[in-house]
């Protein structure tokens, strides 16, 4: 089983991130299964949704409480919210940021994980760009895809597809190819467009 | 074929396909994506011959329920929380008129302190409603549930409710299958009522019934859903060879044979509590589960056949009966009359607090260990129980607990401060 958990803020699109990543993991025949934690329901406050993948199918319905991937969507919410609670030693963390780990003050984070596995990418910048919108969702999940290889980026790609309009979907691919180009590359985001 | 859907969409195509002629609620959380589908699928055509009726109140969307079924319509609505209790008369003259109308519980916990999240105390207090009550362990059988629903309400001439957690289950993406519109019709049959209102052959329903004759109605009732406890498993059984699943029936026994302690519960935390009794059942502790797929009518005897060997059985309820405990555990403790079995009462999930694999090893450890009381709230917060005693102690005007507690946990609209 690989449970991602993904914190980011209401109106971001955090529960579509846990049900699109859910439909490419299941697109490349994977069982998945993803759910909310809703609390007061309005823009703005703390959201959480979580996805759990399996080879098996998941009974499991508890929250995700040691999670082998998280995804921050707003980086407001690293000194807020206990993002990293729970993670695996060797797990994923991706924050949505166009500032590296050591200037978001979580060198203690490399510290206890591997290095190698906590990547910050500007999601927000690059959904704009190709959106006109800064809902990182989709394009962190792009750059999951390449992080952790959970699902693939066609997967996705379907996954977005099914989910938005035709518009709103080609843009929202772009955006996820181009987030997954960036980790895979393992540029220093120093020498990225966006940064 | 399976597709990744979340469970309310899922509900909703399955009751589409169920073909109902007369769709009538009122939006709550977390019910309201069930709706919401529903809509869509008559806006689009997809549901033909479907009036979907936008009523002010639940206690109106039961109301017309009742009116389009006396006049031969298949009806369908779903509430949750609140709105299952603001329909509550109206829900004792659906079953007491014996109209097969189906309705989907998304469970939701019953204010006050006002919460949106699951917990069971809205089905269970309309448990003695006269309504069937089926509980789906997982989204797959809540869909199945809602094909089998309109089946037994209809050959029985009495409404079913069928409950399925709010947000665990109605919010959830999963891979389902939703049968097809082929297939349902294959399985249910056009509505034929044992009543009808027509101009043409007029007729009254709904008579004043005085003590002459109150007493054998509501008997009739009773055997109706006694009858139930033979054809709800028939129903489960033919759904099995149609569609290759077992899906519902009275319940569900999980590793329990030979089993010294058994949990019994009902809904999606049967899910969570295999896993845990497959890890304890791996180091050797003779552990087991039952799923309670029907609540109404209460399936005595065969509960007392999957847990008269156990040595002792864990009810736990996600509903609290105030001044007494446990509601479900009432019905399980008549079933074991007799029998030495060492019953216990557990209190989970209320409002939404997670039943997690620790909680539940823990609990079960606790229990192994013959120290479990006959009632225990699981993962109560003893902390914050004193200090909120503590703080009302000294008379005075102490305020209500609810706002005084968030003060203490530092907890604003659900979130840290």
């Amino acid at each position: 089983m690989f449970s991602v958990r993904i914190h980011g803020r209401g109106g971001q699109g955090v529960v579509t991130a846990a049900e699109l990543l859910a439909h490419a993991a299941f697109a490349v025949g994977l069982e998945a299964q993803a759910f909310p934690s809703f609390g007061s329901e309005r823009m703005g406050a703390p959201v959480t949704a979580f996805c759990r993948t399996d080879d098996r199918p998941i009974r499991l319905r508890e929250p995700i409480a040691e999670p082998d991937a998280v995804i921050v969507q707003d980086a407001t919410l690293l000194h807020h919210v206990d993002v990293f609670g729970g993670l695996v030693a060797d797990g994923y963390v991706l924050i949505n940021s166009a500032r590296d780990i050591g200037q978001l003050g979580l060198e203690e984070l490399l510290e206890r994980h591997q290095p190698s596995r906590i990547v910050t990418v500007p999601a927000s910048e690059i959904a704009r760009s190709h959106t006109g919108r800064p809902i990182p969702n989709a394009a962190l999940l792009g750059a999951l895809a390449a992080l952790c290889g959970l699902v693939s980026l066609d997967g996705l790609g379907e996954a977005i597809e099914q989910r938005f309009g035709a518009t709103a979907a080609a843009g929202n691919s772009a955006a996820a190819r181009e987030c997954f180009e960036l980790v895979r590359s393992g540029r220093p985001l120093s020498e990225t467009a966006h940064a | 074929m399976r597709k990744q859907l979340e469970g309310s969409q899922a509900v909703a195509q399955a009751v589409a396909r169920c073909r109902p002629e007369v769709v009538c609620a009122y939006p709550i959380t977390p019910q309201t994506h069930i709706v919401e589908a529903l809509s869509r699928l008559a806006l689009s055509g997809e549901l033909e011959r479907c009036e979907v009726v936008n009523v002010e109140s639940e206690f109106a969307a039961m109301s017309v329920a009742i009116g389009a079924s006396a006049t031969g319509a298949r009806a369908y609505t779903a509430t949750a929380s609140q709105g299952l209790l603001f329909m509550a008369e109206v829900l004792f003259n659906a079953s007491g008129l014996g109209l097969p109308i189906v309705m989907t519980c998304a469970n939701r916990a019953v204010g006050s302190p006002i919460n949106i999240w699951n917990d069971h105390s809205d089905s269970m207090a309309m448990r003695d409603c006269g309504w069937i009550q089926l509980y789906a362990s997982d989204n797959q059988e809540a869909v199945d549930l809602h094909i089998q629903a309109f089946r037994i309400a209809e050959a029985l001439s009495t409404p079913v409710m069928v409950c399925m957690d709010g947000f665990v289950l109605t919010h959830a993406f999963e891979p389902l299958d939703v049968p097809s519109q082929e297939q349902v019709d294959g399985f249910l049959p056009g509505y034929e009522p044992r009543q009808v209102l027509d101009p043409d052959d007029p007729m009254t329903i709904g008579a004043m019934v005085g003590p002459e004759a109150f007493t054998e109605v509501r008997y009739l009732a009773h055997a109706k859903q006694i009858e139930a406890l033979d054809f709800i498993p028939q129903v489960a059984e033919e759904f099995r060879e149609r569609f290759g699943r077992a899906s519902g029936g009275l319940l569900d026994s999980y590793r329990s044979e030979g089993a010294e302690t058994v949990v019994v519960a009902l809904g999606s935390v049967l899910g969570t509590l295999a896993e845990v009794v497959d890890e304890l059942r791996d180091q050797g502790v003779a552990v087991g589960a039952v799923a309670l797929k029907a609540f109404r009518p209460f399936p005595l005897e065969e509960l007392r056949g999957v847990l008269g060997g156990a040595q002792r059985v864990i009810v736990l309820e996600r509903a609290l009966a105030v001044g007494i405990g446990g509601i479900v555990s009432s019905d399980v403790r008549t079933a074991l009359a007799g029998l030495s079995v060492e019953a216990h009462t557990v209190i989970a999930g209320l409002g939404g607090r997670a039943i997690t694999r620790r909680s539940l090893h823990a609990l079960l450890a606790q229990a192994l260990a013959g120290q479990l009381p006959e009632l225990h709230f699981l993962d109560l917060r003893t902390d914050v129980i004193e200090r909120e005693l503590e703080r009302t102690r000294d008379g005075g005007r102490p305020g209500p607990h609810a706002e005084s507690i968030l003060r203490d946990l530092r907890i604003v609209a659900s979130g840290p401060v």
